[in-house]
């Protein structure tokens, strides 16, 4: 086993006052860039002046800056070197395994990148003519094609900025749709198992929420729900597959349940990449849902993304989409059809986030249908041979056959004081970003592990051997895990004083 | 774990000790425990009403934001304001950490709530164990 051959790593760590320079590279530390300035130092020099000089003060009267604005002095190399430096601490999917759960941190294919660069689509400017936008048009008009056959839905809005903003959107429809047959109605369900944003977004449309207890497989308690569904319910949203990464095999009754009330069904698509090419929500009896082109479709995810969210939903939600709509006019050409009187109105600037509906499209054209299938069985296959790999050595609080991730509990660990941010921790130390930790809520000291299909099996082979170690060194040498990591550039971070007494701005020393 | 056996009990991890018509009201040592190092805890003002199974307030960790909910129905007459600065007592002692002090404004909700025991076993269904 690997842990055998593992050497410990160093614990303790030289406390140096100073920053030295002698010390390699990767594990170089780096002042702010306030803390490089030099007084009087400059990164341009300008031209000498050549027309003649105006008093600003005379100018610009009470508005004239008195103090100089105490911005770092520094020179260009010092500013190149400084960032080029910082993004080296950069963990990243380029780097390795990001097996982040409930995230999709998947590959970013560069051909994505190639698409959305060529001149014509990364020139394009919001404000252009639409005679002279078709082209963007049209990409915007096969993506929304691409997605609603990809979900099963009739229409689709691509405005949403991310998940949550999706959730929002698609929460504000299922409430335009009840008040436009008299009703808002009361409350929202939600599953005990679902993503914090779900009651947030149920909480933030007005709506009561109302919490869902799971069975004992991790799924929606059918008979519970039908229990509590009244003409009161204005919809249930429920991750599917659920955030244990379990399918919920009753998804048909809990959507007869909810229509038979006149309660409609949301689904939270933020695990569509355990169903693209195999399942479509809108077959299944969801009515609206939002997807999350930076998980399943491959646009970047973290570090500013930016995200992109679309809502898609069935037509009898349709008059209520964010407008403007993309519609095709009787002589051919695209345009934004803003007279939607049952709208609920604009959710974002602008049209979304448009150079990442590019790269969506990029990515679902380059796969192509059995591409994206296969993709599925891909991420589906991979988290079960981590499964079986270390279902032996971590606790699988739920049995039922896992998707396109597996959440195990730190059950077996904790015995020995060692708890799954511990785990976390430590396999920082091996190379991998950290799985989510506690998370799912209905599963204590749950480890979520989502390794998507861009990883090959000689890099899940790391990553399960890295995982076998941490759980031999859990019950050998436990403050080996628990004072990890001990490999990084810091060690392991004082969260709680960080977060009661967090400092905030840098302030320059006195003197 | 400590549960004081003089004290009543929510689902919702609250206890209150009822003194004739005011309620003191914090969170159990268990809650304490799951939601790990409280760095912040958000209080309604003194003459707020809150309500039974109501939310009055929220409690942050390091891990998570929670809501509060009130046992019982009432006016606020107190806070503990030292829990501005000091929200670690909470992790310290639950039950010498109150949050609110509430004039009730139906006694006989306390009925309802949990005794020691019961609460004790409700845990024990909640984490299976």
């Amino acid at each position: 086993m690997a842990s055998d051959t593992m050497i410990p790593v160093e614990t303790t760590t030289p406390r140096n006052t100073t920053l030295g320079k002698v010390r390699t590279h990767p594990t170089q530390n780096e002042g702010l860039i306030f803390e490089k300035s030099s007084p009087g130092k400059r990164a341009v020099r300008l031209a000498p002046l050549d027309v003649p000089e105006v008093d600003a003060e005379a100018l610009l009267g009470d508005a004239f800056r008195v103090d100089a604005a105490p911005l770092p002095e520094v020179s260009e190399i010092e500013i190149i070197r400084h960032f080029t430096r910082l993004s080296t601490w950069n963990y990243a999917i380029d780097l390795g395994m990001y097996p982040l759960g409930s995230c999709t941190m998947k590959y970013n294919p560069r051909v994505n990148e190639f698409v959305a660069r060529l001149e014509g689509i990364a020139e394009a400017h919001p404000y252009q003519p639409e005679s002279l936008a078709q082209g963007s048009l049209e990409v915007v008009r096969e993506l929304e094609q691409c997605l609603i056959e990809i979900t099963g839905m009739d229409a689709i809005t691509l405005q949403p900025a991310a998940g949550a903003h999706g959730e929002f959107t698609g929460i504000l429809l299922v409430r335009a749709y009840h008040e436009s047959r008299g009703n808002a109605r009361r409350k929202v369900i939600v599953p005990d198992s679902a993503h914090g944003t779900n009651p947030a977004t149920a909480a933030i449309c007005g709506y009561e929420v109302q919490n869902l207890k799971s069975n004992s497989l991790g799924m929606v308690d059918v008979a519970e729900l039908e229990r509590i569904v009244d003409e009161d319910t204005a919809a249930l949203m429920l991750t599917n597959p659920s955030t244990i990464g379990v399918f919920e095999s009753e998804i048909h009754k809990i959507a007869e349940v909810l229509h038979a009330k006149g309660a409609l069904l949301y689904m939270d698509g933020a695990n569509m990449n355990a169903l693209v090419g195999k399942a479509r929500p809108g077959d299944f009896g969801v009515d609206v849902m939002h997807l999350n082109l930076h998980k399943t479709f491959s646009t970047p995810h973290g570090g500013g993304g930016p995200g992109s969210g679309p809502v898609a939903c069935k037509a009898i939600l349709e008059p209520f989409l964010p407008t403007p709509v993309l519609a095709r006019r009787s002589d051919g050409m695209l345009g934004w059809n803003h007279d939607r009187p049952q709208s609920v109105g604009r959710v974002r600037a602008f049209y979304g986030n448009y150079g990442m509906f590019v790269r969506a499209l990029a990515y679902i054209l380059a796969n192509g249908p059995d591409g994206l299938r296969q993709t599925t069985e891909d991420a589906v296959l991979n988290a079960n041979y981590i499964r079986s790999s270390l279902e032996d050595l971590y606790e699988l609080p739920y049995t039922t056959a896992s998707m396109h991730e597996v959440v195990f509990s730190d059950r077996r660990q904790a015995a020995r004081g060692v708890k799954t941010g511990d785990i976390a921790k430590r396999i920082i130390d091996y190379g991998f970003h950290p799985f989510t930790v506690s998370f799912p809520m209905i599963v204590s000291g749950a480890l979520m592990i989502e390794p998507t299909e861009s990883e090959s099996k000689e890099e899940l082979d790391l990553f399960i051997d890295a995982m076998r170690a941490i759980a031999h060194e859990a019950e050998k040498t436990p403050e080996l895990v628990k004072n990890a990591p001990h490999s990084t550039r810091v060690s392991r971070l004082d969260e709680a004083t960080a977060a009661r007494k967090p400092i905030l701005r840098w302030r320059p020393t006195a003197g | 774990m400590a549960l004081p056996t003089h004290l009543h009990y929510t689902k919702e991890h609250e206890w209150i000790a009822v003194d004739g018509k005011i309620g003191t009201v914090g969170i159990t040592d268990y809650a304490q425990s799951t939601l790990g190092d409280i760095v912040f805890v958000d209080l309604p003002k003194v003459g707020d009403s809150v309500t039974a199974h109501q939310t009055f307030g929220s409690v942050e960790s390091v891990k998570a934001v929670s809501d509060l909910y009130s046992p019982v129905s009432g006016t606020v007459t107190a806070i503990n304001a030292d829990l501005a600065t000091t929200p670690d007592k909470v992790n310290e002692d639950a039950y010498a950490a109150w949050m609110i002090k509430v004039e009730m404004a139906n006694p006989s909700e306390q009925d309802a709530l949990l005794t020691a025991a019961a609460y004790e076993a409700f845990i024990a269904e909640e984490t299976g164990k």
